[in-house]
């Protein structure tokens, strides 16, 4: 799935990384605690959550993903973003709860593996 | 044989929004050091676990990591309150850390469980009221680097 589909799905705001709309993601990851997130590599994936902190975006940074979608209309702040932009995040905002935003793209096909 | 390139950072434990900076260096110098992306981000991941351990239950410490020939090592040392029961610890969400750490996104028991995780080695040394020295390896595969 493209960065772009997941901004039209979620009804988001792009916040930066707006030249990355046609990098694909292959899985997703949606929580607030960032030790969970730590805790299995996903190859290409977007961070779904409702924790805005710096360590979002670094936990993002070392799981190598390519996107961070802030739920729930949590806005990061400049610091943040500059950081996600010097390491090649797309940064997105959407109104929806985390699970409403992980059952959007999960109902979409993100991460699905069929039997 | 070459000699070891040594990375050394300080680890601020007062500053948890600038904690993991020491890891985005080191990650970065790996990568620029030609390392395939499995090694650089086990080797990221654990320190950065570690990094924010550091912050949060041990006032900082020091950073040392040395890029040997077939292995990478990771050394954090801190002069924190020590760790009582160091197999409890290890233990998946087990945690001591306090509401206002877990509210950051951390301390739910699985920081030393995911260093232990991506690494190939893990050594705590640990004394109460002196301080914890974690070392950890990762090998580097054959075809790496």
């Amino acid at each position: 799935m493209k960065i772009r589909e997941i901004v039209s799905l979620l009804s988001a705001d792009i916040l930066c990384g707006g030249d990355l709309l046609d990098t694909d993601v292959h899985m997703a990851c949606g929580s607030d605690m960032m030790s969970d997130v730590l805790a299995f590599v996903k190859d290409q994936a977007v961070l779904l959550t409702g924790l805005v902190n710096p360590q979002v975006v670094r936990t993002a940074m070392m799981m190598d993903m390519r996107c961070i979608a802030f739920v729930r209309g949590k806005r990061p702040s400049g610091e943040m973003l500059s950081l996600a932009s010097s390491a090649g995040l797309a940064v997105l905002a959407t109104p929806r709860r985390l699970y409403e935003a992980c059952g959007i793209l999960y109902h979409a096909g993100l991460g699905r593996t069929e039997p | 044989m070459s000699e070891p390139v040594v990375f050394t950072y300080p680890i601020d434990g007062n500053n948890f929004t600038s904690a993991g900076g020491a890891s985005v260096a080191v990650k970065q110098n790996l990568r620029a050091l030609g390392f395939p992306d499995d090694v650089v981000r086990r080797v990221s991941i654990a320190m950065y676990e570690g990094e924010i351990n550091m912050v949060i239950h041990a006032h900082g410490g020091t950073a040392t990591v040395t890029v040997g020939e077939d292995e990478i090592t990771i050394v954090l040392a801190d002069r924190g309150p020590g760790i009582a029961d160091v197999e409890r610890a290890m233990q998946e969400g087990y945690y001591t850390a306090p509401d206002n750490i877990r509210a950051l996104g951390f301390g739910a028991g699985m920081g030393l469980p995911n260093m232990r995780r991506y690494t190939d080695e893990m050594r705590i040394d640990s004394v109460v009221g002196t301080g914890t020295t974690v070392t950890m390896k990762v090998r580097i595969p054959e075809e790496g680097a």
